[in-house]
């Protein structure tokens, strides 16, 4: 088995709110190009996780690193700096701006010009944004949204808008994902042409973290499953090994057996 | 479409001195004028950064303040018997520091204010306009206190070749503000369908997702404040050296009601709406004045902003754009209903 | 040190009557997340109801202070149905603004009515004041200590040992939860809102015939208002009773010490000190982030 460059590193990361403990002891990495999966029951931490990763929120203790960078005590943009991009569950768009402009608030980091420049339309300015534009349509093809791309984006079904997030992520050139819960919202053919996107984008080079409740969908796109329950991981490994580990079938039951 | 209109404004703008004779009339145009310049700056906070920043009037006075004192020249002391003199510049040099400064002021209450937001946010503005005016008013070495700077010279341009023109008369001065104004007011266009524009609004309309792509909150906020401060400042310095004289009243939170009001009746986030709203408020004390005491007047205001927010929330020119493109939606579905029945009876 | 105790004593009823104010306000801004802007103008129709019922109507002073908070109750109530029911749900600036609005409003109105003239309100007390050792204080004043301490007192009652107290408190908690326990929210916001309302016009009626009343004397109060609830934290009664007499305090010192003219800035720095480095007020336990 080749040994993979380790993009992402979760170290005795804990953290706790009064007397809550919301995550304590998390170890895991996730490898460059990797698909990882977090799971677990409603309550078990993920998006806690998440929001320490991406600087939401400052552990108690441990620390999380990006190829080879701590990332702790960093604000959230400058984590997007270094490539982290993230996805949001709830509020994943800008509702009252259209698709095409929510791709081009996500364009940001790669608009970067003066703001003298900017206003007095310099040549270099004119350029960027002709490129921003050029990158916004592609991206908008790439995914598959030119249709709605003048609708507002509060406007779009749940399930779109999980999709204009997503692309919105995509258009900040990020070196890994990670996608809050993606397909809440989504119909069982949304879902499958999502695991399609999941892969091509994974294909282009993109580390993937992504925290999710559908189980068949984790199943079939995962390299590797990571199991939070109460703020612990209680087992980690490939699917197969995930599905018939007693540990995770015991945590997720009474919320129904696990069936994939 | 959108610019022809704008160039026509302007147009229809730059000709009114040309058949207005009225002194009054043109005294209130100038005035509104300077107060709209200020409304579109607050609008840049308020409506394309969503921060409601009720302590404007302190950059607006503050640059009223700089650039009179810069003008006059001052001899303060100060503990520890020392003195700052201070020789009188030309009135320019007055504008161009009270825009410098009044940014400046921007950069350190964007700060610091951004630290908290809400309802938090618009008490510490507030607040800070409060201190400004107290220290205006007890300064009064620097500032003459309540017996005010008068005597403020106007505004003179040195052409070279053409020697100086002072702008002392109203047709000068109105000329002189609206340049000021379309300035401002192409500079915030610029500004905001700029990539820094997107980001503002980013944040405006959802804070996390914005950070989450890489916008930097506190450098786009404190860059929205010294911009919007800066031209406030221009706004004041007009003020002063048109009115030519000022006393600490020109802080009065009063002020800062005026232009929320313009900014949120005309529209906040429309670039028209302040030019809309303050055109209307701005001129209606000249129309109200011979039916109504002043006292009765603010009791209008009052009422008409309650009014508006609860009827026409949006503002005025967004609410009249929606109407539009409602209209322009329905023309085109009776048109295309007409044309599928009218192929349909065809294909019968 | 006669000087500073002097300071105290004066400290001591202003302190009171800013707790008041305070309380008031902390009421509305806590439960009801509204920037109330109008409880400036609370403040000066207090006292102007107290002219009225004093000098012009000729009743009895003791009387008048009840009327006066009465009087406030249902301006406040009358406010909150005409003005922010109709609102609810919607964004915070559209409320301020309302409010905003509002004050202008009635602020003019103010003007309107009585013209801008001070006016002082007649006082049944002696004019000697009660010298104790060598600190002197007026019988008015320390009426207003002793009416302001009772009315602080019948606050901490309704609020805590009431019914409605018991639901104003759940509605600051939780709304969502109170309203499925049956609490009638809409009710608990009037409630809160005329309560409060009184409270800043009892502030005005006992202050009003301290010193002189006009209109614009509820703009620098409800500042003050503003300063007294972030010092002690939002919906923090406790905390806006002693964040009332820490401005008292700093206002007498501050204008003994310093300069008189900068007194009704300590208001104004306290709110822009405490904001920038403790955001969450005084008093306020730590917040769970996120």
């Amino acid at each position: 088995m080749m040994v993979q460059a380790v993009a992402l590193k979760v170290e005795q990361v804990a953290i706790r709110f009064g007397g809550l403990v919301a995550l304590s002891n998390l170890n895991f990495t996730v490898g460059e190009g990797e698909i990882v999966s977090l799971i677990g029951p409603n309550g078990a931490g993920k998006t806690t996780a998440f929001n320490v990763i991406t600087g939401f929120l400052r552990p108690t203790h441990g620390t999380v690193s990006y190829r080879g960078t701590t990332l702790n005590g960093l604000k959230p943009h400058e984590i997007a700096d270094f490539g982290l991009i993230r996805t949001f569950q709830r509020s994943s768009v800008f509702p009252n701006d259209t698709v095409y402009d929510n791709l081009m608030i996500g364009l940001h980091r790669q608009g970067r010009t003066g703001l003298l420049e900017a206003i007095l339309g310099l040549p270099r300015a004119r350029i960027s944004e002709r490129r921003l534009h050029q990158r916004a349509g592609e991206l908008l093809e790439w995914i598959g949204l030119h249709r709605r791309a003048f609708d507002p984006a509060g406007s779009l079904s749940y399930g779109e808008q999980r999709l204009v997030g997503v692309a919105l992520a995509l258009a900040a050139e990020p070196s890994m994902l990670l996608l809050d819960e993606p397909v809440s919202g989504m119909n069982a053919s949304e879902t499958q042409d999502f695991v399609e996107l999941v892969r091509k984008i994974r294909g282009r080079g993109v580390t993937i973290l992504l925290v999710e409740h559908d189980m068949p969908m984790v199943m079939s796109v995962s390299d590797r499953i990571v199991v939070l329950n109460y703020g612990r991981i209680i087992a980690e490994g490939p699917p197969q090994v995930i599905r018939n580990d007693p540990a995770v079938i015991e945590a997720y039951l009474g919320q129904g057996a696990m069936h994939a | 479409m959108r610019s022809g209109i704008t160039i026509l404004t302007v147009a229809a703008f730059a000709s009114i001195p040309l058949w207005l004779r009225d002194p009054y009339l043109m005294n209130a145009l100038i005035t509104t004028g300077i107060f709209i310049i200020a409304a579109m700056s607050l609008n840049l906070l308020l409506g394309f950064t969503g921060q409601l920043s009720l302590g404007h009037v302190a950059f607006f006075g503050i640059g009223a303040y700089v650039s009179a004192l810069t003008s006059l020249g001052f001899d303060v002391p100060l503990p520890g018997d020392l003195r700052i003199v201070h020789d009188p510049w030309p009135p320019i040099a007055g504008f161009a520091l009270a825009v410098v400064i009044a940014g400046l002021c921007g950069y350190f209450v964007g700060r610091l204010s951004f630290r908290v937001r809400g309802a938090y946010f618009v008490i510490v503005t507030i607040s800070f306009a409060e201190v400004v005016r107290l220290v205006a008013l007890n300064w009064v070495e620097l500032t003459q206190g309540p017996l005010a700077l008068n005597n403020i010279s106007s505004i003179a341009l040195r052409l070279p070749g053409f020697g100086e023109l002072v702008l002392r008369t109203k047709l000068q001065n109105y000329y002189l503000v609206l340049a000021v104004a379309v300035a401002a007011y192409a500079l915030i266009s610029r500004l905001v369908k700029s990539h820094f524009g997107r980001a503002m609004r980013g944040l405006m309309e959802n804070e996390a997702l914005a950070t989450s792509v890489g916008i930097d909150v506190t450098r786009t906020l404190t860059l929205a404040a010294v911009v919007s401060a800066a031209i406030a400042g221009a706004a004041g310095s007009l003020y002063a050296h048109y009115i030519r004289i000022i006393d600490p009243e020109v802080f009065a939170f009063i002020n800062t009601v005026t232009m929320v009001i313009m900014v949120i009746s005309g529209g906040k986030g429309s670039l028209a709406g302040p030019v809309v709203g303050g055109l209307i408020f701005g001129l209606m004390p000249v129309f109200l004045r011979p039916i109504m005491t002043p006292e009765a007047q603010w009791i209008a205001y009052g009422g008409l902003l309650i009014v508006i927010l609860f009827v026409l929330p949006r503002g005025i020119v967004p609410s009249l754009m929606q109407r539009f493109a409602k209209r322009r939606q329905e023309v085109r579905a009776v048109r295309s209903v007409a044309f599928s029945k009218s192929s349909a009876e065809e294909h019968a | 040190m006669s000087e500073f105790l002097q300071h105290l004593v004066n400290m001591l009823v202003l302190g009171g009557t800013y707790a008041l104010l305070g309380i008031g306000l902390t009421l509305i801004f806590g439960i009801m997340n509204v920037v109330n802007f109008t409880h400036g103008v609370l403040y000066t129709f207090g006292a102007y109801i107290m002219f009225i019922v004093v000098n012009q109507l000729g009743l009895n002073f003791f009387l008048a202070l009840p009327v006066a908070v009465v009087a406030g109750w249902l301006l406040g109530a009358a406010v909150e149905l005409i003005l922010l029911r109709p609102l609810r749900g919607s964004d915070i600036d559209t409320t301020m603004l309302v409010m905003i609005g509002a004050w202008i409003a009635m602020q003019s109105g103010t003007l309107w009515i009585w013209g801008g003239v001070a006016k002082s309100v007649a006082t049944p007390f002696p004019d000697e004041p009660l010298v104790l050792g060598s600190v002197s204080v007026s019988w008015l004043r320390l009426f207003v200590l002793a009416a302001a301490a009772l009315l602080i007192l019948a606050t901490y009652f309704l609020v805590n040992r009431t019914k409605l107290g018991c639901a104003m408190r759940a509605t600051f908690q939780d709304q969502d939860t109170a309203s499925l326990m049956g609490v009638n929210v809409d009710l608990i916001y009037t409630s809160t809102f005329a309560i409060g309302s009184s409270l800043a016009a009892a502030a005005g009626a006992l202050l009003g015939p301290v010193y002189v009343i006009f209109p614009q004397m509820g703009d620098l109060a409800a500042v003050k208002a503003f300063a007294i609830v972030i010092l002690g934290g939002l919906g923090n009664i406790t905390g806006a009773v002693i964040g009332g007499f820490i401005l008292a305090l700093a206002e007498e010192l501050g204008a003994g010490y310093v300069s008189s003219g900068y007194r009704d800035a300590m208001g104004f720095l306290i709110i822009i000190a405490v904001l920038i480095f403790k955001p969450t007020g005084l008093f306020a336990r730590s917040e769970r982030v996120g």
